[in-house]
């Protein structure tokens, strides 16, 4: 059971006290789009053996969403930032590559 | 025969009997017993029948790891089947019962399977059983079912208590042993918080049983001296009896504690579930003895020469007068030494071993004991138990070179680390060749949050084996997890400091004899429990078979309630062996927690009756219990599906209810409605988003239905929105989708739009709601309020402020049944005075109470659909004819893209229609509509199907309604329902609506 910290109010929390949301930084699709953008937005998810960015909600806490990066074979955490974002602040991103040199994950590395 | 001796047994109180029943039959033990040392002292050497072959078996072990002593416990709320005989402490009044036997333990008929063995092999059942088909489910199976399986289920509500409890330490020491004694006064004295955790009652592991001086002092007054430093530190808590479960995710640890099985009846919980965090984990959790794989190993009377060692040291009992010893390595000949120094006849030690062994081995010899190397078990004689062993060289294919007369056999075959802990959680193992065992790599631990170690393996459970290397092994251990959680490790403590007695290298011994031939091979077993051979594995390798993972499901190895404890490592031998490849690259299945099966019960805690989870209850739900409702459950509340009166069915309940309405006023509890405030400058425009419809046009005072779709497009909730004035909505939700809703909106909210200026709330609970319906709902709510209520004053779909009986209500002039109808919303702590009133005003024309039925089918008669009746998810708006509701003018919506997709727009969807009975009966409910032909699987093809069904009072006829394939545009055709019985039902499409189709009756 993973524990984390949710960054609005700083609790750190054990994995039941969040709900799990998928994939972070989707770009929304709507009308207008391609059938192809559209799908990928609804369907092609991640899913890498590794580094990997997800949506989080404190739902048994303050209710706030957010995302966590973190590592899907060793479970270790990379950092958690608020949801209000289109992509992983540059801190978050200096971590992994100091402890995942070589990351990629979609545009991003 | 096994017997009691008159001395030793150190766990033992002699001078306290216990009396219990083994299959009816009274028997005695002593204080101190587990019930398997004491069917033992009995001479109770057969206990069981294996699982397939019904063969007859003995106690094989003397902890966790037993296969065989597996039995029914207790009676009636007290009954649990595969209680281990080994690991159960013996109590006044213990019931056991064995398993797998009919009519008798000693006659028993499934056993002919033993004698049909050469027809049974791995994979018979799959092979054999595959067709026909249909046979399987109704002739093998369960068949199967019957002359298979262990205990039996309990039928009885258990009537013990269960309990969860959480802890927090910097460091948890799983096992009591010596290891985990020594870890935990390192890691203590250095300051951390350590739990101890010990599965069996007593502390010191095996090592009292072994022997060995620590510090020049015996090792039981070792284990003595470390109880007591670690009793005297407040940062240390021991607890016995307190199983680690599995290790999970980030130093998450399941404890099982098993506080009453030893004494039933006292007060208290009889397990408890420990939830630990653990900044480290050291897993001290020992290691077990492999058994040998010879011809005839699973006769009563072969057991573990650890196990023969310890029931003799430990219970005082001896497995037989005559034990001979069969060793691939130097620890077996402590079991013979000690049986000799208890008087005991050894009459040989068969060593595998070309060389012998080294200084146990002359110390055996110098006691007499008749030692052969190079030899083997070539089988063993006896049935229900051990007659003799024939003794052959290991190197050969079983030739027999002598017959040596025994009641007992002590088998060792090395031993395998416990290292299901490690790898619950990601360790990886490293096979060590020179110790013929898989032990924790220490450079592939499981890693923790923050991606550094978190478990730690120590003493014999990280393959250090003796009593020097392993105690120095823990205390380093024990130093690095206290340095793991920041604390620092005294400079100057050391080690403890053993002397130990060279041993001569293991051996590994796969097969005894290591050329055997297939008849033996077919006697040697693997895996006890669940009655697998090493030609079992043969075959399955030579069927194609090469993962283990594969071969383990196709033979069942090491599938049973002891996880293959005993067989895992053998087996895959066996496997590679077959394979031609070196052990590691078969590799092991996957451990899995929990390490031994825990209770139910334990899992479920306080978790059950009237706590499995909170019931929510409406201010009125007082009332609504003393006036005799009848509840139903919807979400977490409890709504009156009706009220009976007297000697009603429900049915005649519902109808009156509905004929009250109808014809003159009726009152529903309405608080469960979702009620969510939608607030800001944005608001219309997030609901714009949220709402097919358009909402932003909503004037303030205003009522319209909204629906509310996913990103699939698919239909997810419904309901009254009201703009109570320019930035702020209130959103009415389905019962059961209140919260969901909200957290809907809360994401897209947080998540997409977070620029937007919106707040929202969930006030479901702050506001109590009353329907009133039916022709007279205005008169007795003009009773109450001098407020201005007329069709001018309040008009359908208004809504206004007004007073009521004194009270401030928020009155909505809004729908569900199809009458002139109020919904009344008032602060929760109104809402018990606001009912009163209204039932009192009411009285003067009938006013009844109605429940969720009646209200089902009173908006079923007007064609209103039901979130969860009419969709199921995969439903979108059109499909319902919802099409008015969506909104043509906005760009986007949320499920408006999705809607446009080509298997959305496509014309042949299932549409909703009305259906009424041919016959005026009613459909049962998802009752499929059949069509010509069949499909590819065969089954007849379908064309619509039932979504709602009721008797209709009103119409006094069954009426639906359903999705039908172009159902709109095919208006009176009768389609064909079929029951599950395979009759037919007919029924004729008409329109939704069947009652006041042009809305009149709500709208005056």
């Amino acid at each position: 059971m993973l524990i984390l910290e949710c960054p609005y109010c700083g609790v750190k929390g054990e994995e039941t006290e969040f709900a799990p949301g998928g994939e972070a930084h989707l770009k929304r699709f709507g009308p207008g789009s391609s059938e192809d953008d559209f799908n990928a937005y609804l369907f092609r998810k991640e899913n890498p053996k590794g580094v990997h960015f997800e949506r989080w909600r404190h739902a048994h806490g303050c209710g706030k969403w957010f995302h966590a990066a973190r590592c899907t074979m060793t479970l270790e955490v990379f950092g958690t930032y608020p949801a209000q974002t289109t992509e992983p602040p540059q801190d978050i991103r200096d971590r992994i590559t100091a402890k995942r040199p070589g990351w990629s994950w979609r545009e991003l590395s | 025969m096994s017997t009691r001796l008159s001395r030793g047994g150190r766990l033992l109180n002699r001078d306290r009997q216990i009396g219990f029943t083994f299959n009816g039959k009274h028997l005695h033990g002593v204080e101190g017993d587990t019930l398997a040392s004491a069917l033992l002292a009995n001479d109770q050497m057969m206990i069981g029948r294996s699982f397939k072959y019904h063969r007859p078996r003995g106690v094989v072990a003397s902890g966790a790891e037993e296969p065989n002593a597996l039995f029914n416990m207790g009676k009636g709320a007290r009954f649990e089947p595969n209680q281990r005989a080994t690991t159960t402490e013996l109590f006044d009044g213990l019931e056991a019962e064995s398993q797998n036997h009919w009519p008798s333990l000693e006659f028993d008929i499934g056993a002919v399977n033993n004698k049909l063995a050469r027809f049974l092999p791995a994979g018979f059942y799959y092979k054999t059983f595959i067709s026909p088909r249909p046979f399987w489910k109704h002739i093998y199976e369960p068949f199967i079912r019957q002359s298979a399986g262990l205990g039996r289920a309990p039928k009885d509500r258990d009537q013990d208590r269960y309990e969860h409890f959480y802890a927090f330490f910097d460091v948890v020491v799983i096992g009591g042993g010596i290891a985990g004694l020594t870890a935990a006064r390192a890691a203590g004295e250095a300051g951390a918080r350590v739990l101890v955790m010990e599965q069996t009652p007593h502390w010191g592991g095996r090592a009292p049983v072994d022997g060995g001086d620590v510090g020049g002092e015996p090792v039981d007054k070792f284990v003595d001296d470390s109880l007591s430093a670690l009793a005297a530190m407040e940062n240390v808590t021991l607890r016995n009896r307190l199983m680690g479960v599995g290790v999970y995710d980030h130093g998450y640890v399941l404890g099982y504690e098993q506080v009453r099985d030893h004494t039933p009846g006292v007060p208290g919980p009889r397990h408890r579930l420990w939830r630990i965090r653990a900044g480290q984990i050291v897993t001290a959790t020992g290691a077990i003895e492999r058994p040998l794989s010879f011809a005839g190993n699973d006769v009563p009377g072969v057991m573990l020469a650890s196990a023969v060692r310890d029931y003799a040291v430990n219970f005082g009992v001896s497995l037989g007068d005559r034990t001979v010893v069969v060793t691939n390595n130097d620890d077996a000949y402590r079991t013979a030494i000690t049986l000799k120094n208890l008087g005991l006849e050894v009459p040989a030690i068969l060593d595998a071993r070309a060389l012998g062994g080294g200084a146990l081995a002359d110390e055996a010899r110098a006691l007499g004991i008749r030692v052969e190397t190079g030899k083997g078990v070539a089988k063993v004689k006896g049935g229900r138990r051990v007659e003799a062993v024939c003794v052959c060289s290991q190197a050969g294919e079983g030739a027999v070179l002598e017959e040596i007369k025994c009641d007992a056999v002590a088998m060792s075959g090395g031993w395998s680390p416990v290292v299901h802990l490690w790898s619950h959680c990601g360790g990886k193992l490293v096979w060590d060749e020179a110790l013929a065992h898989f032990r924790p790599d220490v450079d592939k631990s499981p890693t923790g949050a923050d991606g550094k170690p978190f478990v730690i393996a120590a003493g014999a459970a990280n393959g250090a084996l003796n009593l020097a290397s392993g105690l120095a092994d823990a205390h380093a251990a024990g130093q690095a997890a206290a340095a793991a959680t920041g604390h620092k490790p005294k400079a100057r403590s050391a080690a403890p400091k053993a002397a130990s007695a060279d041993e001569a290298p293991i051996a590994a011994v796969w097969l005894m004899p290591q050329g055997a031939k297939v008849q033996l091979r077919m006697k040697s077993w693997l895996d006890f429990q669940n009655d697998v051979k090493v030609s079992d594995i043969q075959l399955a390798a030579r069927e194609g078979y090469a993962s283990v993972e594969h071969a383990k499901r196709y033979t069942t190895l090491g599938m049973a309630t002891d996880q293959g404890k005993l067989s895992n490592i053998n087996g895959l031998a066996i496997l590679s062996d077959a394979l031609g490849q070196p052990i590691p690259q078969t590799g092991t299945t996957t451990f899995r927690p929990p390490y031994t099966p825990i209770s139910m019960a334990s899992i479920a805690g306080q978790a059950r009756g009237p706590l499995f989870q909170p019931v929510r209850k409406t201010p009125m739900h007082a009332w609504h219990e003393a006036n005799d409702a009848d509840f139903e459950p919807v979400g977490q509340w409890r709504r009156p599906y009706t009220y009976r009166r007297g000697q009603e069915s429900r049915e005649e309940a519902v109808n009156r209810e509905i004929r009250q309405v109808r014809d003159s006023v009726g009152l529903l509890d309405a608080s469960t409605l979702g009620k969510i405030i939608v607030k800001g400058p944005d608001a219309g425009r997030f609901l714009d988003m949220l709402y097919t419809n358009m909402m932003s046009t909503l004037k303030p005072g205003r009522c319209r239905y909204g629906l509310m779709c996913n990103e699939n497009g698919f239909l997810m909730d419904d309901g009254v929105v009201v703009r109570l004035d320019e930035d702020t909505f209130l959103c009415h939700t389905t019962t059961g989708g209140a919260e969901n809703i909200h957290g809907h909106m809360e994401e897209w909210l947080q998540t997409e739009w977070w620029d937007w200026k919106v707040y929202v709330a969930n006030v479901t609970e702050q506001f109590a709601q009353v329907a009133v319906a039916g022709p007279n709902a205005r008169k007795v709510l003009e009773k109450l309020t001098d407020d201005d209520i007329s069709a001018d004053g309040l008009s359908f779909m208004g809504c206004k402020d007004i007073t009521v009986a004194g009270i401030r209500a928020r009155a909505y002039r809004i729908s569900f049944t199809g009458e002139l109808s109020f919904e009344l919303a008032v602060p929760a702590g109104q809402g018990r005075a606001l009912w009163d009133a209204l039932l009192e005003a009411g009285s003067d024309f009938g006013v009844m109470l109605y429940g969720t039925e009646a209200m089902h089918v009173m908006r079923a008669e007007k064609g209103f659909i039901m979130i969860g009746d009419e969709t199921d998810g995969t439903v979108i708006p059109q499909d319902l004819g919802l099409d008015w509701a969506i909104s043509k003018k906005k760009e986007d919506y949320i499920g408006k893209r999705a809607q446009q997709r080509s298997h959305m727009t496509d014309p042949n969807r299932w549409k909703l229609v009305g259906l009424e009975t041919l016959d005026g009966g009613v459909l049962p409910d998802g009752a499929y509509a059949t069509a010509e032909g069949v499909n590819a699987n065969g089954q007849r093809n379908v064309q619509g199907r039932v979504t709602s069904t009721y008797h209709s009072p009103t119409l006094g006829r069954g009426i639906a309604m359903g999705l039908v394939l172009n159902g709109p545009g095919r208006m009176g055709e009768v389609l064909e329902f079929a029951h599950v019985d395979g009759t037919v039902m007919q029924a004729r499409i008409v329109d939704p609506v069947f009652y006041d189709k042009d809305g009149e009756k709500q709208n005056v």
